[in-house]
């Protein structure tokens, strides 16, 4: 085992992913000379070159439309948006192309492309970096949506997604490039279908992905010292989502609390609240419980930013509101 | 020819309309002019249906490109694009079952009149996203340019199109990339109902093309042989390494911007006066001159092409629905697999 960062995770798994197949190369805005505004892809141009490693303009309907391109014509683009919210420029390229040319041809044009992006608050950089709207893509067909949660994932998701013939976004929670983790020296693959128990219990399942997966599990450290077991479920796979493995915890532990940093009203934590109340209501001892980030823009000052997103205080809390 | 020069009137000699193919260009024209004619037919009577938008007057520009790609070349083109699909030789009886919404159509009947595909032709679609199609061609030509493959992308769009940031951010980044794409701007002066005059600060868009870098240059698009001859010349030059090519196809539809549309916006006068310029009337009156097309050539190929549109429609008519149970196949592919061979 090796201790590594989640950014360094993130730029072996792309610099592997060069190294293993002709076909795939970089491109986004500030990927090459400046090493990537997180520097993910930092010593990548040195190695590889420019036209594997493409800086681009700040033109962010034109180089996703270019990947979606690109992959239509033979290649595996893993294309870097700064962060989330810059992505809404290139909303019509993902949901009205690369979301869709497959169908709307009749099966006949795929479009095996990766996308990936920072996401999430908590850098104080305010209401027009800090948002968490992989929830909105989740809402796609036709798009795969991934949200690595730890050093394994962050590693080990990006090959299988460059394997998939269509089209995977995977957002990366801005808070985890510097966290580190243990890597197993081998790298193995992960699986990209299904959600992972990241801890077991028997009193409460509390669902989690990609930046509140800590939130999560330092919820359910605190709750173990006060007698409550928490199951913490991640994610993982945002569309198609693990719906199995989620029905099946609530069924053992009979409550569920939905972690989200996206705003509560029309949430993913809506979506994964609703299919438990589908599947599993008899099931269930108390009502299905959501932790949010508070409806606001997100603010800069430290105290409001806290605020607005979930924490671990605000887990528990939502635990013990359930009798667990 | 500095980039600067290649702005303006095109330097290619409208070409003469030499025998055979001269005659195969009007037949390619009168084939696209009279399967939408039966559109309109098919659309009054209910067999057509949704958004239905015609090409007509606008042949030129279809034929007079498609006749300088190749085979290997790739074509992104617009809702707008009947003309394409078929100057591109993707088969009329697949079009016109797509129309109707067959599930031998080119797009299974997914996609409609507005969204024609076809693989085995690399016709990457009809994107009814107005310049919604130029990130896509440029991204089409990064792949040939990546594998080292010497091929155009032709990418369709009108002077609506000009007016999106994706038509600028495309400019910049297939000239900073020297990327292999003919850029053919269909301008029919209407943005669906509103004059270019209305939206432009710059109505020559030419200028546009050519403030980045590229190659630029106005045909006209109601001139077969014009555009043939242009396209020839800028495809040579991309072929060469030269980078995108721009063309300005100065044409005009003669038909409204879709079914739906009453065509308050236009002077009668105005379409009466572009329909002097019909590109098939001009071309048969320069084929007849050169004696290309003797005495009842025009009637035999109208025969020729009336029996292939009736074929259509008895194929699209013969044609069967999509089971319902296939409402879900190919949202994501079905196999992982077969590596697409561009």
């Amino acid at each position: 085992m090796t201790a590594i960062t989640y950014r360094e995770a993130m730029r072996q798994a792309i610099r592997e992913a060069l190294v293993r197949d002709d076909r795939v190369f970089v491109m986004g805005e500030d990927v090459g000379h400046y090493g990537g505004c997180y520097a993910v892809t930092l010593g990548l141009l040195e190695e590889f070159g420019p036209e594997r490693i493409r800086d681009t303009p700040l033109s962010e309907s034109a180089f996703v439309g270019a990947g979606i391109g690109a992959a239509l014509g033979g290649m595996r683009p893993i294309v870097e948006i700064m962060t989330v919210n810059f992505s809404l420029l290139a909303l019509d390229q993902i949901m009205n192309n690369a979301a869709t040319l497959l169908y709307m041809s009749g099966g006949q044009f795929n479009v095996p492309l990766v996308i990936r992006m920072a996401t999430g608050a908590g850098r104080q950089v305010a209401a027009q970096h800090s948002h968490s709207l992989e929830g909105w893509f989740a809402h796609i067909p036709g798009l795969r949506i991934l949200a690595p949660a730890t050093v394994e994932d962050a590693r080990g998701m990006l090959w299988p997604a460059l394997c998939d013939p269509d089209p995977v976004l995977i957002f990366e929670h801005a808070m985890l490039y510097n966290v580190e983790g243990d890597l197993a020296d081998e790298a193995t693959l992960v699986d990209i279908d299904k959600a992972a128990i990241r801890r077991g219990g028997k009193d409460v399942t509390i669902i989690a992905y990609g930046g509140t997966l800590r939130t999560a599990l330092g919820a359910a450290e605190q709750l173990a010292t006060e007698g409550v077991e928490a199951e913490v479920i991640d994610l993982r796979c945002l569309r198609p989502l693990d719906t199995p493995t989620i029905v099946a915890s609530v069924a053992r532990t009979h409550r569920a609390v939905v972690v989200d940093e996206g705003w509560r009203s029309g949430s993913l934590s809506a979506e994964v609240a609703a299919r438990i109340t589908e599947e599993v209501f008899y099931d269930l001892d108390a009502p299905v419980a959501r932790v949010c980030s508070v409806e606001v823009p997100m603010p800069y000052a430290k105290h409001l930013e806290d605020e607005a997103i979930p924490q671990v205080a605000d887990v528990v809390a939502a635990v013990r509101g359930l009798g667990a | 020819m500095t980039k600067a020069a290649a702005v303006g009137q095109s330097g290619a000699e409208s070409g003469a309309a030499g025998g055979d193919r001269g005659v195969h260009l009007l037949r390619e024209m009168l084939r696209i002019r009279r399967f939408e004619e039966c559109c309109v037919e098919l659309y009054s009577r209910a067999e057509i249906r949704g958004f239905l938008h015609l090409g007509i007057g606008e042949e030129a520009c279809a034929v007079g490109v498609m006749e300088a790609l190749s085979p290997d070349d790739a074509v992104v083109s617009t809702y707008r694009e009947h003309g394409h699909a078929l100057a591109r030789g993707l088969s009329m009886r697949a079009i016109m079952a797509e129309l109707e919404g067959k599930v031998e159509g080119c797009s299974r009947g997914r996609g409609g009149s507005m969204h024609l595909f076809d693989a085995a032709t690399r016709f990457y679609g009809g994107n009814a996203i107005v310049a919604g199609g130029l990130p896509l061609a440029v991204g089409v030509a990064l792949a040939d340019h990546l594998q080292g493959r010497s091929r155009v992308t032709a990418c369709f769009f009108g002077d609506g199109a000009v007016a999106e940031g994706e038509f600028h951010e495309s400019m910049n980044l297939s000239e900073l990339w020297h990327l292999p794409v003919l850029f053919c701007c269909e301008n029919n002066l209407y943005a669906m109902g509103t004059a270019l005059k209305y939206t432009e600060s710059e109505t020559d868009l030419s200028l546009k093309a050519a403030s980045y870098r590229i190659p630029a240059r106005v045909v006209d698009g109601m001139d077969v042989l014009a555009v043939e001859a242009a396209a020839r010349e800028a495809t040579q030059a991309i072929r060469g390494g030269g980078g995108p090519q721009f063309l300005e196809l100065r044409t005009y539809r003669f038909r409204a911007h879709s079914m739906y549309d009453p065509d308050r916006y236009r002077d009668k006068a105005e379409i009466e006066g572009w329909k002097e310029r019909d590109p098939i009337p001009a071309l048969v009156a320069q084929l007849t001159a050169s004696g290309a097309l003797g005495e009842g050539g025009l009637d035999r190929l109208e025969a020729e092409i009336a029996v292939e549109v009736d074929d259509a429609v008895a194929f699209a008519e013969a044609g069967t629905y999509e089971p319902l149970d296939d409402l879900e196949r190919f949202v994501t592919s079905e196999a992982v697999p077969q590596e697409q061979t561009p």
